[in-house]
């Protein structure tokens, strides 16, 4: 389980998250979603240590981030997988060494089989004939699924998703939405994601929080954002131009 | 504090909290961690060691043969003063000394300075402002061992055989312009180098060659890692760290003399 408790952080004394308390439970799939400039990915930062908050603490499995030497901080950042907003693949290296890269920094594999875990990997992300292609060479639908599956190559416990769907169209977000709910189920991990798409909430989440001005304003179930009368939430998923129930996406 | 010291205060305040990030990141940078793969920093010492050494001889090697034929021609046109009589041998051990104690590292560090720092700035600010660093985090690696040793490593391992290089470059071309020369003969000129040698010259240059290596593979890493912003971040931090490179090895470079001569 991540906990976050009272967790506030500010830059240049620009306050960007006040008292956020959150956690997310063993299994679930939580949306983490807000405004541009709310915080979203500054906290998903402080879930891996990625950044310290001013006050406060986060907890991954009971262990305290600001409590722990960095070789501890880099164990407990194994339990995890990150796809970052932009995919952040490294360019120097094709597809296939790109998601072979943390099975061989840290497994004792032999070569064939880091190869065919890479492989497999691609295989789920629907992308085996990429492989061999240099990030620059893939579009940016591509790529997120290129470092999906280098997020999940690993297997970890929990798996973060920066705007997995942002600047893709309907369709690829479709596509990535879909492999979000497969791959969760299939290695049964813990995912938060941050978006601000509420068409991708519905489809990939269980719960949802809702971050406004850097102040967790709302938490609940994705049948309570049908319910919610909350002003805030209702302008934002409003602005998103869905109607929540609909056709595509009825809610219980 | 009279108002016009307060910029200066400023300035020196930064100086020394730059100076001290650096240090606290190549401290960072140099605890490896226990668990690292030895096979994977091999071979990204490996492709450094390419990208720094062998890559950049042909610069190195056209710089330095410039600066040996320039020294030779600036030797003859000295002793060509009526008021100050020299042999011909002299414009050997002119050139010998220059080259040995002095081009062959300078020079060299400074294409490395443009070629190397600038690529290594560049190289290392993409990477943070495409949240490759954080990437590299995120995944548990430690990102400052990973990308800082082996670059660092390469310019310390490699700048002494780029100086070897250079320095006999610079001579050959010394030799070149004796032989094109009336004035003086190829025999001669090799025969004043000679002469003059002192063995403590080349281990002079190989010290001075291991500590511009160091400095400008680290000073690069520090500005291209700690990168802000976007493109013009990466910009920013490529033109410092070229600048910065320069500076801290014609610091280096008379901190050495100093010591060492």
């Amino acid at each position: 389980m991540i906990e976050i408790r009272h967790l506030s952080k500010s830059f240049d004394g620009r306050p960007v998250l006040r008292d956020v308390s959150l956690e997310v439970r063993e299994g679930e799939t939580l949306a983490i979603i807000g405004r541009s400039g709310s915080g979203k990915s500054v906290l998903l930062k402080h879930f891996i240590g990625l950044l310290v908050p001013d006050a406060g603490e986060v907890r991954v499995d009971g262990e305290r981030l600001a409590d722990l030497p960095y070789a501890d901080l880099r164990r407990v950042r194994r339990k995890f997988g990150v796809l970052f907003q932009g995919g952040a693949l490294f360019d120097s290296m094709s597809a296939l060494q790109n998601v072979e890269f943390p099975l061989r920094t840290f497994s004792d594999a032999s070569e064939e089989e880091i190869e065919a875990r890479a492989m497999a990997c691609l295989e789920m992300v629907e992308l085996p004939d990429a492989a061999h292609k240099k990030p620059a060479e893939l579009s940016g639908g591509m790529q997120k699924r290129v470092a999906l599956a280098r997020a999940i190559a690993v297997e970890p416990k929990y798996i973060l998703y920066d705007e997995p769907t942002s600047g893709l169209d309907p369709e690829t977000s479709n596509t990535i939405d879909e492999l979000i709910n497969r791959l969760n189920h299939e290695i049964n991990a813990t995912g938060v994601v941050i978006t601000h798409d509420i068409h991708s909430v519905l489809n990939i989440a269980d719960r949802v929080a809702f971050i406004h001005e850097g102040r967790l304003h709302w938490t609940g179930s994705v049948a309570d954002l049908h319910a919610s009368t909350d002003p805030e939430l209702s302008a934002f998923v409003r602005a998103n131009e869905y109607q929540i129930g609909s056709v595509e996406h009825p809610l219980p | 504090m009279p108002l016009t010291a307060v910029p200066l205060v400023g300035q020196t305040t930064r100086l020394v909290e730059g100076f001290g990030r650096y240090s606290l990141l190549l401290a960072r940078a140099f605890n490896l961690p226990r668990d690292l793969k030895l096979k994977l920093y091999l071979q990204n010492l490996r492709v450094q060691m390419v990208r720094v050494g062998v890559d950049s001889i042909p610069i190195v090697a056209l710089a330095t043969a410039f600066s040996g034929g320039v020294s030779a021609v600036q030797a003859l046109y000295q002793r060509q003063d009526p008021a100050f009589p020299l042999p011909t041998s002299i414009v050997g051990t002119f050139t010998e000394e220059a080259v040995l104690l002095e081009l062959g590292t300078l020079v060299t560090a400074f294409v490395l300075c443009g070629r190397v720092g600038a690529r290594i700035a560049a190289e290392l600010g993409t990477m943070r402002v495409t949240e490759q660093i954080d990437a590299l985090e995120a995944m548990g690696v430690n990102s400052r061992s990973y990308l800082i040793v082996p670059r660092v490593l390469a310019g310390v391992l490699m700048f002494p055989v780029l100086y070897v290089i250079a320095a006999s470059v610079g001579m050959l071309a010394g030799a070149l312009v004796a032989w094109n020369s009336d004035a003086i003969t190829v025999a001669a000129y090799w025969s004043g180098a000679r002469a003059f040698f002192r063995p403590y010259s080349v281990v002079f240059g190989l010290i001075k060659s291991l500590v511009f290596g160091f400095t400008i593979t680290s000073v690069s890493c520090y500005k291209g890692y700690y990168t802000r912003g976007g493109a013009e971040g990466v910009g920013t931090s490529t033109t410092q760290a070229t600048v910065l490179s320069c500076v801290f090895v014609l610091l280096a470079d008379y901190v050495c003399a100093v010591v060492l001569l």
